[in-house]
């Protein structure tokens, strides 16, 4: 046990660009160890010649036509972002120059 | 300033390169490709990857990326999957892209490059290719609030190339100069253009290329820090950063420096790199198989078909003509540089017109003309069967070459026969020696002067007489009977 540690979680949440307050890093190691321990249960089972699953569901080759169907939901989309200006989504800024 | 090592630097450079499909629809979903449009015009849910949308892979984008990766001579996985590439820019509508990561398309191929460099020997070179994925364009940030001082304040963001289908294509660190960087970038692009998968247009950044760059102090030395540039938008560019890039490296080698592994935009403006703030932490991808799109098997028949619709490619092209049609290497370089001019040619070539002729009014006249109209070889009235006439009215003496470039214009303009334009207006040559001999005594009575000075050592007036009957005839006297001719009855 104890392979994970409150700045380990830190470094995660800050990938995930998630803003955890530090009296939480403790709660969230404890359960992310939890998680770890039943990942190394699973490791126990022998998985010798067998091909990793991704999905669920073995299809292949779901393709569709190149076809365009028009949308206009510009509004719409535009409406469910934090912040607009004009016809575009507005972000804080990213570069300083 | 300069220093005076004698150091056998070599620069190890390798392209990655995106070349947007040339689809109607974006990758994953029926939104519409269409450049310049108005922004977020082009965006529909999947694009914006809310939740409970399923992105469904676009056939057009799976057959366009496995015939780019079969003329790179890339070796087609039988068995591939997308993934999720994690990072957090406002350019990503979903926080992630997804791409191929571990099981690409394709793996393993190659090409083969002209180098032409300025007051050097023309060289061929064959350029490994790493790898050829599919993945999703990101959208366009403008940085807007820009108030001089404090630079922009926010970014506005379009995601109306969000979602269109790019192939990455990775060559392995075989150029060694930024020339060879240049024409690698630009094969590539005749390649996508000759099959029709994209139009390669740099400036709406259909094509874009980011090189990596490091120098050693020989060419057994191993590899130095390698750095990215970005931002180039001319092959020409490609070559000025990497010439840039390899000088700024070498000199701070030189000069004790440490070189850092960093991404640098190329400056046009101001012809250097400089160094891009440099992301943190962006290079933790945490790739993952994208669960909701299905792997992808690429049968033998599948390739069977798209490889038999492959069409002949610029380097095969470029042998072709210069081994059985006898052209110059650099003949057949400009003629196979587009596949209309290519094709014109051709069915010039056909249709019985002499290879060297054609190409030297194809690569001359005529281009000048597709080029001053922005057109295109198959654009032309005049047609490849017309230019094949012309050329044999010239080689079977019916016409001189001047005439034929007078009358050209009217032929580009109505694509008439050359052969009925020249009959309309008598513009046949006189051929006749009898005729010519009768023009040209008449001449020599009108000049008895300079007849005069001719016979006592005055050869230089052969020209003289050439022209005046060239003027008289209307340029249609045949030149080689009337040179001849005009010779016999100077000497008197």
């Amino acid at each position: 046990m104890n392979q994970i540690n409150a700045s380990d979680v830190r470094k995660v949440a800050g990938l995930a660009r998630l803003d955890l307050p530090n009296d939480q890093l403790e709660e969230h190691a404890i359960q992310l160890e939890k998680i770890l321990a039943y990942v190394e249960q699973l490791e126990k089972v022998d998985t010798t010649n067998i091909p990793p699953t991704t999905r669920a569901v073995e299809v292949v080759n779901v393709l569709r036509e190149d076809v365009v169907t028009s949308t206009d939901i510009r509004d719409k989309l535009l409406a469910l972002a934090p912040e607009r200006e004009g016809d575009f989504f507005k972000v804080p800024k990213i570069l300083s120059d | 300033m300069s220093s005076t090592t004698d150091t056998a630097w070599e620069a190890v450079i390798g392209l990655e390169t995106h070349v947007q499909l040339g689809t109607n629809s974006k990758i994953f979903t029926n939104a519409s490709t269409a450049f310049g449009d108005e922004p977020n015009t082009h965006i529909d849910p999947i694009v914006c990857g809310l939740p409970g949308t399923l992105p469904v892979l676009n056939q057009k984008v799976l057959e366009y990326a496995v015939k780019a990766a079969m003329a790179l001579n890339l070796t087609i996985a039988q068995h591939s999957k997308f993934d999720r590439k994690q990072y957090f820019y406002p350019d990503l509508p979903k926080n992630y892209q997804i791409s191929q990561f571990d099981e690409p398309i394709a793996e393993e191929g190659w090409i083969e490059i002209e180098v032409v460099e300025k007051g050097q020997e023309t060289y061929l070179k064959k350029i490994g290719i790493e790898r050829l994925h599919m993945e999703e364009d990101a959208g366009k940030l403008v940085h807007a609030g820009s108030d001089r001082l404090a630079g922009s304040k926010y970014s506005l963001v379009d995601y109306n190339r969000a979602g269109v289908a790019l192939a990455e294509i990775v060559s392995k660190p075989d150029l060694r100069t930024g020339r060879e960087a240049a024409e690698y970038a630009s094969e590539i692009r005749r390649i996508m253009r000759y099959l029709g998968v994209s139009d390669g247009n740099m400036q709406e950044g259909s094509l874009r290329c980011d090189v990596n760059i490091s120098v050693r102090p020989s060419s057994e030395a191993p590899f130095g820090t390698k750095v990215e540039i970005k931002n180039m938008n001319s092959f020409s560019a490609i070559q000025k950063a990497c010439e840039y890039e390899i000088g700024r490296q070498i000199k701070a080698y030189e000069a004790g420096e440490a070189v850092i592994q960093e991404t640098r935009l190329w400056d046009e403006s101001k012809q250097l790199t400089k160094s891009m703030r440099s992301k943190e932490g962006s290079s933790d991808y945490r790739y993952f198989p994208d669960p909701d799109l299905g792997p992808i098997e690429i049968t033998e028949k599948i390739k069977e078909n798209w490889r038999n619709q492959l069409p002949e490619l610029p380097s095969a092209k470029r042998h072709r003509f210069s081994k059985e049609l006898g052209l110059s290497a650099y003949d057949a370089r400009v003629l196979t540089d587009e596949l209309n001019m290519a094709e014109y040619f051709e069915a010039a070539v056909e249709a019985g017109a002499d290879a060297k002729s054609a190409s030297n009014w194809i690569t001359g006249d005529l281009s000048a003309y597709v080029n001053s109209k922005r057109l295109s070889f198959s654009d032309l009235c005049f047609q490849p069967a017309g230019l094949a006439e012309m050329i044999n009215l010239i080689n079977k003496g019916k016409i001189s070459g001047k005439i034929a470039k007078d009358i050209l214009p009217e032929l580009l303009l109505s694509g008439a026969s050359p052969k009925k334009i020249v009959e309309e207006k008598g513009l046949g040559m006189i051929s006749d020696p009898e005729e010519i001999t009768k023009i040209i005594i008449q001449l020599l009575e009108s000049y008895p002067k300079e007849v005069e000075s001719f016979r006592s050592g005055k050869y230089k007036l052969q020209g003289f007489f050439v022209g005046q009957l060239m003027k008289q005839t209307g340029g249609k006297a045949d030149p080689k009977l009337a040179n001849k001719i005009l010779a016999e009855k100077l000497k008197g």
